[in-house]
């Protein structure tokens, strides 16, 4: 399963040319529900084009920190769901906080369940 | 990180992207089962081994190479390739005289049926802005030294086109078939960064 990414082991997922297509399993997430989102026509892929340029137009404008790719991704989902009235930002952060105040180890077994059925 | 101002407010990106699911899929509108597909698909069954399979076909088959250059969309699907982002795949072809070279400096346009999804380096903001100010430099720094005398062609993606290089057949693989062709084919060639050797 591409979830339980297991990047040294033996259980080492295929790599493309040495590199592997997600460094993280957030970003598979991340990738997949805009691909999911824009073949469901919730919008289309030239819109959230345009929210990934501007995400990435803004990170580079006054760069923080080293540049990784899939949080301007997400960024950009989170902005074009909010623009498309799928969901609204603060939503987003009031749930995300309330993972991120969970006891260590958590999220890790909370998404295996989640994606194991 | 200890230098973050502008974001410090901002939560990791890893429970973002996990709310955001959970709000999406009590909506309705995500499945985690449809989204651990796309995810396997581009990971296991979508990558530069397409494109290389293209490539070798257009190196051994003469009609083929034409209609891949007329027209690539159309060409790549009656292999079999087809797919979000590889509606407008334009071919450019190398020679003796012109290399091609393919960058998208507004984000990460990719020709994702035939490429798979872009590697760190193409997304990366120092490879977007120099292969279009110092392309041969970049190119030479990335281990492909061009002769003076060859015309570099910058290509850079954008909403309509998505770009693949064909690259040059090496010399000396006259005898082999095309499947040994393909696996001499890789994606930076395809992508322009480097040339395919026949070892």
């Amino acid at each position: 399963m591409a979830l339980t990414l297991d990047v040294e082991g033996p259980a080492a997922p295929p790599r493309l040319n040495g590199e592997l297509v997600f460094e993280e399993p957030w970003e598979g997430r991340s990738f997949a529900m805009a691909a999911a989102l824009a073949d469901g026509g919730l919008f289309t892929w030239d819109e959230f084009r345009d929210h990934l340029i501007a995400a990435i137009d803004h990170w580079e404008s006054a760069p923080v920190g080293e540049y990784r790719y899939y949080e301007r991704w997400q960024e950009a989902l989170e902005s074009v769901v909010e623009q498309c009235n799928i969901v609204a930002r603060p939503e987003v952060d009031e749930l995300a906080a309330a993972y991120a105040a969970r006891p260590p180890g958590h999220d890790h077994d909370h998404q295996h369940h989640d994606h194991s059925h | 990180m200890a230098d973050s101002t502008t974001t410090t407010d901002r939560l990791p990106p890893a429970v973002r992207a996990e709310a955001l699911e959970s709000l999406l899929t009590e909506r309705g509108l995500v499945k985690s089962e449809v989204l651990d597909g796309f995810i396997n698909r581009f990971v296991n069954d979508v990558g530069p081994m397409n494109g290389a399979k293209v490539v070798a076909k257009a190196w051994t088959d003469d009609d083929y190479r034409a209609q891949l250059l007329a027209d690539g969309t159309g060409a790549i699907k009656e292999l079999g390739f087809a797919g979000p982002q590889g509606e407008h795949i334009v071919v450019v072809e190398n020679s003796d005289d012109v290399h091609n070279v393919v960058v998208c400096t507004l984000c990460s346009c990719y020709p994702w049926p035939v490429l798979g999804l872009p590697p760190e380096w193409y997304k990366d903001p120092a490879y977007r802005s120099r292969m279009v100010r110092e392309p041969r430099r970049l190119l030479s720094e990335m281990g492909l030294d061009l002769d003076d005398g060859v015309e570099v062609r910058v290509w850079d993606s954008s909403a309509e086109n998505r770009y693949l290089v064909l690259p040059q057949r090496p010399e000396g693989t006259e005898g082999l078939s095309e499947e040994e062709l393909a696996s001499l084919v890789t994606r930076d060639a395809m992508v322009g960064v480097a040339k395919v050797s026949a070892a």
